[in-house]
């Protein structure tokens, strides 16, 4: 039983992992190098703009302090601590990442299907990857849209409290509404759903990011791409192969 | 009666089993997406600005 849920997942993480970083390579990743240029003032025509990208780190509006996503940061040896060089090390240390992601994502799946005991396909694994989609993708981009570096943001502590609470009250609300499936639960389900969003997230006071809007709207539609792809990939593919470990097992038995 | 003992038990490690990978998924996530570390953070940084995860 172990040692099939880590396979599926193992194998869906790789095929779902290498892919989405194949798509953040061409989508994701371009905006977020060309929004590091205007966070550190290379860009061109920021010169003229008469705004200093090296005294935006911190700015007060109204009192409140804004803190700038980003705005301590430089890619590269910054104090000792190691940062991938850009170029192929970048790349190539996003692409593990993105693997280590969507294995993650595909042993939560796959956890939660066997828990559930849930028929696992490929199809019910792709319906069960739109549904961890619309809870960690979805949901928490209501709050907090996908950002480029250089965003003005508030506290991060308190945006990955609101992310995670959003995450699994969208989960738990999808789980009720789609498992159990009663009046109460979907009444209760969608509660849970709305829930998070009348509390509301943690935002910033003001807006600060010298990044192109346009720059910024692009990020946050490919951004919600590249997760749909990686949830819905890593779903199917781990049913995907679930599926054929059951056919051979009961060929097995037959035999 | 054996049969149904059997299957409960069969379930019921079936259960552990899929609780323990569960908490493996998630950690994996929690280092990939939250953990605070700076290394961690560099390392990960593409991969959280394109999959949404707060950063910074």
């Amino acid at each position: 039983m172990l040692h099939r849920i880590l396979w599926a997942a193992l194998v869906a993480g790789l095929v779902a992992g290498l892919a989405t970083a194949v798509l953040q390579h061409f989508t994701t990743t371009p905006l977020i190098l060309e929004a590091e240029l205007y966070e550190n003032g290379e860009a061109p025509g920021i010169a003229q703009s008469g705004l200093a990208p090296s005294d935006s780190g911190g700015a007060a509006f109204g009192g409140a302090r804004l803190i700038l996503a980003d705005a301590s940061e430089d890619h590269g040896d910054e104090g000792g601590i190691w940062a991938p060089a850009d170029g192929l090390e970048r790349t190539l240390s996003t692409s593990v990442v993105t693997i280590g992601t969507a294995f993650g994502f595909a042993l939560i799946l796959l956890s939660v299907m066997v828990l559930a005991d849930a028929r696992i396909s490929a199809r019910s694994g792709l319906m069960w990857g739109i549904a961890g989609f619309a809870a960690a993708g979805l949901a928490p981009a209501l709050g907090l849209s996908p950002e480029l570096p250089g965003s003005a943001a508030a506290v991060l502590e308190d945006r990955q409290i609101w992310w995670i609470a959003t995450a699994i009250a969208t989960a738990a609300g999808l789980w009720l509404a789609l498992r159990i499936s009663k009046p109460w639960a979907i009444a209760g389900g969608i509660v849970l759903m709305i829930l998070p969003h009348v509390v509301g997230a943690p935002h910033p006071e003001g807006f600060v990011s010298e990044v192109p809007a346009e720059l910024s709207g692009h990020f946050a539609a490919a951004s919600l791409v590249v997760m749909a792809v990686v949830w819905s990939l890593a779903g199917t593919v781990a049913g995907y192969v679930w599926q054929r470990g059951e056919a051979k097992q009961a060929a097995t038995a037959a035999a | 009666m054996q049969t149904a003992t059997q299957t409960s038990s069969f379930s019921q490690s079936r259960r552990m089993i899929a609780a323990a990978t569960l908490a493996f998924g998630l950690g994996l996530i929690f280092l990939s997406g939250f953990a605070n570390s700076a290394a961690v953070h560099n390392a990960a940084h593409d991969t959280r600005h394109a999959m949404a995860f707060p950063c910074h």
